[in-house]
C-alpha cells in the first residue's frame, strides 16, 4: 500500500516539525531479550486499537530466553502495523524502528525488515561508548548498513532513563512508548491507564516509575524531534476485543464449555495453556501438565471417553508424538480436539516462526485408515470461534478434530468483533441415563456412519472400547467385512461432515486469470496482495480454505473458471525452474499437493520458508511474476 | 440448568446388589495354565466383594496378553495402545473422580514402553488400582524378553539369555516420589491375591500390586520353583498390610512388617533367596492428585459472566 511517507528522509535539520499524513504505518521495536520492547510494542497497539486504529502486532522472537545481549540473532521486539481500516496481516517493510542497539537493528536490517526510507530512532549510549569494543560493532554495523537510505536518529535512551530510575535497563521500553506517543500522537491517559494496568502488579511504586518514564520519553520527543506521524484512525462502529491468537484459543475452549485440557510445555503453543491455565482455576476445569506429549493425549482422550470432550495443545514435534493416541482416538471414535500451533520443521526446526508445513501430516500423519476433520482458522478471531466449532463436531461426530493454527496468530495481536458469548456454545453434562435395552456402542447408522456415544456412569452401556478391529458391539473382530464395514462407516462421516459445508467465498470476481488459494493465518497478506494486483488491473482473486479435511464443496467448479490456480503458502516446494527440477519430481506446496490429488486440477502453487508472516509485497511479486510468464500473451 | 462441573460427583449409591454373573463377559481366549484366569477370577471377586457398580467400574489396559483382561469383566473397559494405560486411566480419574478406575498392565506396557507414565502415575498417587500382571516375558508378540526377564533367561530376540540384570518394579516404584501403596502377590495363591486385590482396592490412592504370574508357553520355569516349594515364599504380614491365616500352615517364611517402614520396604523389595509376597508399602496420608485438582462447579450462568469479564479486560 502506498504510504507517502518519503517526507521521512527529508534532512534532520528542519526546523518545523512535520506532521506525515498516513492511511497506515508499520514500526518496529527492538531491543535485547528482557529489555521489554514487546510490552512496549503491545501497550502501542492496544492503545492505538482504542484509539480507533486497526492494528496487527506480530513479536519479534529470539528462541532462547535471553540470548547473549548486543546481538543480531538476539533481536527481540514487535512489530506494529497501525492503519485507518482493519489491518489483516504485519504489511512489508517497516517505516520507523526503535532500536535500543545498532545489533538488534542489524538483525532487521540482514533480514531485510526496514523500509530504504525508514527512521531509526536509536539509542546513542554505543557510539561513544567506553568499551572500544562496542565502539568498533558499532561503526561497522552502521558502515554495513550504509546506503541503505535510513535516516538515523540517536536518542539518550539511557541517560534520561537514569534521571527517572537507577536501572536503565528496566526502563527503556516505557521510555520509548513515550517517544512513541509523541510521534503518532496517542492518547496519553490511555497509555498511562495501560502502563499501571502492566505494572500494577508488581508494585504501585513500579508502575509510578514507568509512567514517569513515558512521561520523560514523551517530553524527550516533543523538545528534540522534527517529525510526526499522523495515522488516520475511524472510530469502530461495533464492541472489540484485542488478544492474540493463542489466547484466542484459551477463550474459545472455555466458551466452548471444555473443562480439561492437557499439554506439554511445547513454542509456540504453550502460551495457551499459560492463559487456559489461569482461567480453569477462576471457571472450573483443569489444565494438566503431562509427563510427556503422549501423555497429555492420553489423558485428553481419556477425559474425553468419560465426560465432556477434553482437548491437548501442541506444536509439530508434539503433534508427531500424539500420532498413535490419534490413531486410536479415532478407531474406538472417542472425540477429542487436537490444536496444534504450527512452527517450522522438521524436527525441532524453527520453535518460534511461522510455517505451515504440517498440514499433510496433520491429515496422513496416522498409520492406518485413520479418516478425522482438519480445520484452519485464518484469524485471530476465527482462533476463538474454531474451538467451540471444533467441541461441536468432535462430539456430533465421535471425531477427532485437528485445529491447525501457526505461530504467526499465536503471537499476532489484532482487535476484532466482541464474540457474544452464546450459552449454548457450552458442553452440555455427560449423559449418564440408563442405555436402552439392545443398544450397541457402535450402533452406526448404515447411512451415515453416525452413532451414539455410551460413556462410563450409564447404567446397561457396559462395553469395553478398543483400538482393535471390531464390530457394533465393540467386540473384537477380526474378520474382512467387518473390518470393510467399520472402515466405511468410520470414513463415512467425513463426506457427511463435508455435504454439511458451505463452499468458500471468492475474493474478488468469481471468474479471470489467476486464483490464489491459502490456508490458515496468510488470508490477510494475501488478500490484501490480491486487491493490489486488482488495482494494477490484473485479473486475479482468491479463496481462503478453512475445512483442510474434509476439504469444502464445489473447489472443481471455481478452479475451473479461472485460468490458472496457484496456492500460497509458507511450506517448501520447488521452484519451477530449480535444476534438476520436472513436472514429474517437482515436490509442491502441501495445500497444492492435496488440491491436486482432490480435484485432478494442475494447481500450482508459490511458497516460501522464510520463518516469518509472508509479505504482502512478495505474494504481489509472485502475483505479477506467474501472470507475466504463463497468463499474458 | 444445572451445569456440573466435570469434577463434581455423578449420582449416588443404590440398593442393587451384584452378583458374580453380573461381572461376567465372554469366555477368556487367554492360553490354558496362563495366569491371567486366575488374576480374572481375583478381580471378578473382589467386585462382588466390594459390590462396585458395574457402569461405574472401569478397568483400562494397554496392549499384551494380559491387556485382554477388561473384555472378560462387565463393567465399562477401555482396551487402548501398548503402554499408555496409565495416563488415559489419569484422564478418566481427573474428570470422573466418581469412577472406580482398574488398570491392567503387562510387564512390557509397564516397565518397558510406558515406564515414563508408570513413574508418573505413581507420583500423581490417583485414587485407582494398577496391576502389573508380570511373566517377565513378551508373550503376545511370541517371547521376547522383557525388562522383568531374569538375566541369562533365553527369548527368541536374546537367544543366548537376557543381558542384563532384570528391572525390579518393586524397588523402582518404592524409589518414586509420593509412592503410596506398593505390593506383590502371586496368581497362583488365590487367597493371597485375592487379599492383596482387596488392600489396593481400599486403600485410597496409586496401589501398585505387581502380580507374579506364569506363562505356561514361554517362562514356565521361571515360576515353578515358587509354585512347587512354598519355602520359597516369604509372606510379609501386618494388621495394615495383608493377612491370611489360612495361608500360615502352607507358608511357613514370614516377616512382620509394618507398611509404614519405607526404608523397610526397600530392603524387602531387593532380590533376595525369597520371592515377598504382601503390602510393602503404603501410607494413606500423601496427596492425591484429583484432590488438589478438585474444583467447585460453576453453572452455565457464572461462566458466561466470568468470560465475559475476562473478554472485558480485553476490550478495546
Amino acid at each position: 500500500m502506498a504510504t507517502g511517507v518519503d517526507v521521512l528522509t527529508e534532512p534532520p535539520s528542519r526546523p518545523e516539525i512535520r506532521t506525515i499524513r498516513t492511511s497506515e504505518h508499520v514500526l518496529e521495536i527492538v531491543s535485547d531479550s528482557g529489555e521489554g520492547a514487546q510490552k512496549c510494542g503491545q501497550i502501542f497497539g492496544n492503545v492505538s486499537a482504542r484509539m480507533g486504529n486497526g492494528v496487527w502486532t506480530v513479536e519479534i522472537i529470539p528462541a532462547e530466553i535471553e540470548p547473549p545481549p548486543r546481538s543480531p540473532a538476539g533481536a527481540s521486539g514487535n512489530r506494529v502495523r497501525i492503519g485507518k481500516g482493519p489491518v489483516t496481516n504485519w504489511g512489508d517493510e517497516t517505516e520507523l524502528v526503535v532500536a535500543f542497539n545498532e545489533q538488534a537493528l542489524l538483525g532487521r536490517h540482514r533480514l531485510g525488515a526496514l523500509a530504504s526510507h525508514a527512521t531509526v530512532l536509536i539509542e546513542n549510549l554505543w557510539a561513544t561508548h567506553a568499551d572500544p569494543g562496542i565502539r568498533g560493532q558499532w561503526s561497522e554495523a552502521l558502515a554495513e548498513m550504509e546506503g541503505s537510505g535510513y535516516r538515523i536518529v540517536e536518542v539518550p535512551m539511557e541517560e534520561r532513563c537514569l534521571t527517572v530510575v537507577e536501572n536503565a535497563r528496566r526502563g527503556k521500553n516505557m521510555f520509548v512508548l513515550g517517544l512513541l506517543a509523541w510521534i503518532y500522537d496517542r492518547d496519553r491517559d490511555l497509555c498511562r491507564d495501560q502502563i499501571e494496568g502492566a505494572f500494577r502488579k508488581k508494585s504501585e511504586e513500579v508502575a509510578a516509575a514507568n509512567v514517569r518514564l513515558f512521561e520523560e520519553g514523551y517530553d524527550w520527543a516533543a523538545e528534540n524531534l522534527d517529525f510526526r506521524i499522523d495515522v488516520e484512525t475511524s472510530q469502530a462502529r461495533e464492541p472489540m476485543v484485542v488478544m492474540n491468537g493463542n489466547d484466542a484459543i484459551a477463550f474459545g475452549a472455555v466458551a466452548a464449555g471444555m473443562e480439561l485440557a492437557a499439554m506439554y510445555p511445547i513454542t509456540p503453543a504453550t502460551s495457551v495453556s499459560h492463559r487456559l491455565g489461569e482461567m480453569f482455576e477462576r471457571f472450573g476445569g483443569v489444565l494438566h501438565q503431562a509427563e510427556d506429549e503422549i501423555a497429555a493425549a492420553g489423558v485428553a482422550i481419556g477425559a474425553s471417553y468419560a465426560g465432556k470432550v477434553a482437548f491437548t495443545i501442541t506444536s509439530g514435534p508434539g503433534l508427531a508424538l500424539k500420532t498413535e493416541f490419534l490413531g486410536l482416538s479415532i478407531m474406538a471414535e472417542i472425540p477429542l480436539v487436537v490444536v496444534d500451533v504450527q512452527r517450522g520443521g522438521p524436527s525441532t526446526g524453527l520453535p518460534t516462526k511461522v510455517e505451515q508445513s504440517d498440514l499433510l501430516a496433520a491429515i496422513f500423519g496416522q498409520p492406518g485408515d485413520a479418516p478425522h476433520v482438519v480445520i484452519a482458522p485464518a484469524t485471530i478471531e476465527e482462533c476463538f470461534h474454531v474451538m467451540v466449532t471444533a467441541r461441536r463436531i468432535a462430539e456430533a461426530f465421535r471425531a477427532v478434530v485437528l485445529v491447525l493454527s501457526d505461530a504467526n496468530l499465536a503471537t499476532g495481536m489484532q482487535p476484532f468483533r466482541r464474540p457474544a458469548i452464546d450459552p449454548a456454545w457450552l458442553a452440555e453434562s455427560p449423559d449418564q441415563s440408563p442405555v436402552p435395552e439392545g443398544m450397541q456402542p457402535y450402533q452406526w447408522d448404515p447411512r451415515t456412519g453416525l452413532s451414539a456415544r455410551i460413556m462410563p456412569g450409564q447404567p446397561g452401556g457396559m462395553h469395553t472400547l478398543t483400538g482393535l478391529a471390531h464390530d457394533e458391539a465393540s467386540h473384537v473382530v477380526y474378520d474382512s467385512s467387518t473390518h470393510q464395514r467399520s472402515s466405511t462407516m468410520r470414513s463415512r462421516k467425513m463426506a457427511v461432515l463435508q455435504r454439511a459445508l458451505q463452499p468458500p467465498e471468492v475474493n474478488g470476481p468469481p471468474e479471470g486469470k489467476l486464483l490464489l488459494v491459502g490456508w490458515g493465518s496468510t488470508k490477510g497478506a494475501i488478500e490484501e496482495a490480491v486487491s493490489r494486483a486488482r488495482s494494477e488491473g490484473l485479473s486475479v482473486s482468491s479463496i481462503h480454505l478453512r475445512f483442510l479435511s474434509p476439504l469444502e464443496p464445489g473447489l472443481r467448479g471455481i478452479f475451473d473458471r479461472f485460468g490458472k490456480v496457484m496456492t500460497v503458502e509458507i511450506n517448501y516446494s520447488d521452484e519451477p525452474d530449480d535444476p534438476y527440477i520436472t513436472e514429474e519430481n517437482r515436490r509442491r506446496g502441501q495445500m497444492a499437493f492435496l488440491l491436486r490429488a482432490q480435484t485432478l486440477v494442475d494447481v500450482d502453487c508459490w511458497t516460501r520458508v522464510p520463518g516469518e508472516p509472508l509479505r504482502p509485497r512478495l505474494i504481489l511479486d509472485a502475483i505479477r511474476g506467474r501472470m507475466r510468464k504463463e497468463l499474458m500473451p | 440448568m444445572n451445569e456440573l462441573c466435570s469434577l463434581a460427583v455423578y449420582g449416588a449409591g443404590d440398593d442393587r446388589s451384584f452378583a458374580l454373573g453380573d461381572y461376567e463377559g465372554p469366555l477368556p481366549r487367554w492360553c490354558p495354565g496362563c495366569g491371567d484366569h486366575s488374576v480374572l477370577a481375583a478381580v471378578q471377586r473382589l467386585l462382588v466383594a466390594e459390590q462396585l457398580a458395574p457402569e461405574r467400574t472401569v478397568f483400562v489396559s494397554g496392549i499384551g496378553c494380559s491387556s485382554r483382561l477388561p473384555h472378560y469383566v462387565r463393567t465399562y473397559g477401555f482396551h487402548g495402545i501398548h503402554g499408555r494405560a496409565l495416563p488415559v486411566a489419569t484422564g478418566i480419574k481427573l474428570h470422573r473422580p466418581d469412577l472406580s478406575v482398574f488398570v491392567v498392565m503387562g510387564d512390557g506396557d509397564c516397565t518397558s514402553i510406558g515406564a515414563g507414565h508408570w513413574l508418573h502415575a505413581t507420583r500423581y498417587n490417583m485414587d485407582m488400582v494398577a496391576l502389573l500382571l508380570d511373566n517377565n516375558i513378551y508373550g503376545l508378540t511370541k517371547n521376547q524378553t522383557s525388562p522383568t526377564t531374569p538375566q541369562g533367561y533365553p527369548s527368541n530376540t536374546q537367544p543366548r539369555g537376557s543381558y542384563l540384570p532384570a528391572l525390579n518394579p518393586l524397588e523402582a516404584t518404592l524409589g518414586m516420589t509420593n509412592a503410596s501403596f506398593v505390593a506383590q502377590t502371586a496368581e497362583w495363591i488365590p487367597a493371597h491375591l485375592f487379599a492383596t486385590l482387596q488392600a489396593a482396592h481400599r486403600h485410597r490412592g496409586f496401589s501398585f500390586v505387581r502380580v507374579l504370574q506364569r506363562c505356561p508357553k514361554y517362562t514356565a520355569p521361571l515360576f515353578e520353583e515358587g509354585m512347587r516349594k512354598p519355602d520359597v515364599i516369604e509372606l510379609l504380614v501386618h494388621d495394615d498390610g495383608v493377612t491370611v491365616p489360612a495361608l500360615a500352615g502352607v507358608y511357613k517364611h514370614s516377616i512382620h512388617h509394618d507398611p509404614l517402614d519405607l526404608d523397610g520396604a526397600r530392603r524387602l523389595a531387593e532380590e533376595g533367596d525369597r520371592i515377598r509376597l504382601g503390602v510393602f508399602f503404603r501410607d494413606e496420608s500423601r496427596s492425591r492428585y484429583e484432590d488438589i485438582r478438585r474444583l467447585r462447579s460453576f453453572t452455565a450462568e457464572e461462566k458466561i459472566d466470568l468470560l465475559e469479564g475476562e473478554l472485558e479486560r480485553h476490550a478495546v
